[in-house]
């Protein structure tokens, strides 16, 4: 795929967060976030279980209200009572863990339907649309199934197709291959690298640390709510500077492998 | 019988199974040798009567019967849905559909035809249009409008919530969410619980009585206690039980074609 994205260029940063905190109830998730993302950049967001990186995902384009900070999503502040989420939305795809296809439409209705009813674009355009986005994703042949007659590798990549036919500016991956099985991962990276070399701005939270170190420009690691550290993905992922983000690289890099001055060594929360 | 404390479980289930088989063979012929089976005949099945009852327990009774009902039913599945949403939106609005809901469930059918028919004209000087059918179906859309709101609730919330999340990520609104996403996996949901409602409904109409009819009018029911009385025969009984059951059990065995149909995993 060449650049698809040309226009999207040149632009202001599409989401810039400051000082977000989240809270369940007495629970703080997220201590404190700064995080910006440049058009056409692809940003991996890694670390353990419980680091709160879905949850920085999901406050991006407010399915998740932050108690505190601000999101600047396509210039428009989030958290302004006055914005109309829904507007902002529609120019920001979202790829869940579960897919989360609608199990009453097929692929081409799944991609259709927000088209026709946000959009409001003609039934034939929206069509033509989403023929081309599951074109995209490889799955021309499978456009008349329900969700529950395809993989798991193509559930996911009819949900990317979903979110493409938005036409979005930003895409946010959360955790999409972490409930494949090992064999459908593939598929569905390939369809991300690609959307990532044609230009799209990406935020992907992920356990793929090849995808990371490969695909995304900036890498950023969370534990316990904050980030840790963050970097250019080669440099994060093969060199880290910090213990934490050294500790954790190793254990999913090399399950197996248990250094012996690990073993007395307290988990970091 | 010094061997019984020994035998097997599966032995001796089967040996008390067959007892009780023997019990039930005798009570059985017994009652057939026992039974006046003319006199039932005359008193139950007695073919003159059941005569002049055709046509009109299928023109007049049966088809008032089912224009009761599902006027009833849907326009109390409508009232239910909206009640439902209210519900789960909660605020103001949310505990006055709450407060209705309980307010209809906890008072007998009955008491709420009742209600529509005579206490309404009384209190307010408003007659409900359409006569005693006219109240009697408002009464019981409002009652199948209580009932099946809780059913209508349970699932809505029983659809994933991954799947609001997925509509809104879209942009959809929360209506368009509700509609498009939300609803119709509900509705493949609750088919079974709302057979159950339209059956509970049908039978129901039974107490339409009490909001008084013309003779053009009566249900089932009343139709068949008419003839009752009119005949001194029991028969119209069983033919009204007939009459009911030609429509319900045709209807459990449709409803079960559907949900195969609306099965996503089919």
């Amino acid at each position: 795929m060449s650049n698809l994205f040309p226009d999207l260029q040149s632009e202001a940063p599409p989401v810039v967060i400051a000082d977000l905190h989240k809270s369940f109830g007495d629970n703080e998730v997220l201590k404190g976030i700064d995080l910006t993302v440049q058009f056409g950049e692809v940003v991996c967001v890694i670390g353990p279980s419980g680091s709160g990186k879905s949850t920085l995902l999901r406050c991006v384009n407010l399915l998740e209200k932050p108690t505190k900070g601000s999101i600047q999503l396509l210039g428009a502040d989030m958290t302004d009572p006055d914005v109309e989420l829904n507007q902002v939305r529609t120019h920001v795809g979202m790829v869940f863990q579960s897919f989360n296809l609608f199990p009453n439409m097929t692929a081409l209705g799944n991609c259709v339907i927000a088209q026709r009813q946000v959009l409001k674009r003609s039934r034939s355009e929206a069509i033509e649309i989403a023929k081309k986005n599951l074109e995209l994703v490889g799955l021309g042949d499978r456009m008349d199934y329900h969700p529950a007659k395809l993989s798991g590798g193509q559930q996911q990549r009819v949900a990317i197709a979903r979110a493409l036919s938005m036409d979005p500016k930003v895409m946010l991956f959360d955790e999409p291959t972490a409930a494949l099985d090992p064999e459908l991962v593939g598929d569905v990276l390939a369809v991300m690298r690609d959307l990532a070399e044609a230009g799209m701005t990406m935020i992907v939270v992920t356990h793929e640390m090849l995808f990371a170190r490969d695909v995304s420009d900036r890498t950023i690691f969370m534990d316990g709510g904050v980030i840790v550290e963050e970097g250019p993905s080669v440099d994060l992922i093969t060199a880290p500077s910090e213990k934490r983000t050294q500790v954790f690289l190793k254990r999913v890099l090399d399950p197996t492998h248990i250094e012996d001055s690990e073993l007395g060594e307290t988990e970091p929360d | 019988m010094s061997v019984l404390p020994y035998l097997k479980p599966t032995v001796r289930a089967r040996l008390g199974r067959l007892a009780s088989y023997a019990v039930g063979v005798v009570v059985l012929l017994l009652v057939v040798v026992f039974t006046d089976w003319a006199h039932i005949q005359k008193v139950f099945l007695n073919p003159n009567v059941a005569a002049q009852m055709w046509p009109t327990i299928l023109t007049v009774a049966l088809k008032n019967t089912l224009i009761y009902t599902i006027t009833s039913f849907i326009l109390g599945s409508i009232l239910a849905v909206l009640l439902a949403i209210l519900k789960i939106t909660g605020g103001p609005l949310g505990w006055a559909a709450a407060a209705f809901i309980e307010l209809f469930r906890g008072i007998p059918a009955l008491l709420t035809i009742f209600t529509a028919a005579y206490v309404i004209p009384i209190a307010f000087g408003f007659q409900i249009p359409g006569g005693g059918p006219g109240a009697g179906i408002l009464a019981l859309t409002i009652v199948t409008g209580a009932y099946a709101a809780e059913i209508v609730r349970a699932g809505i919330q029983a659809v994933s919530p991954g799947q609001s999340e997925a509509a809104r990520s879209l942009g959809m609104t929360s209506g368009q969410t509700m509609f498009w996403v939300v609803l119709p996996q509900a509705m493949r949901i609750v088919i079974p619980p709302m057979t159950n409602e339209f059956v509970m409904l049908l039978k129901d109409t039974s107490l339409l009585y009490v909001a008084g009819f013309a003779v053009s009018e009566k249900e089932l029911t009343t139709y068949g206690q008419d003839a009752l009385s009119t005949t001194g025969n029991a028969t119209p009984l069983v033919m009204v039980a007939l009459a009911y059951l030609i429509v319900t059990l045709p209807l459990t065995w449709l409803v079960g074609r559907l949900e195969k149909r609306l099965d996503p995993k089919r």
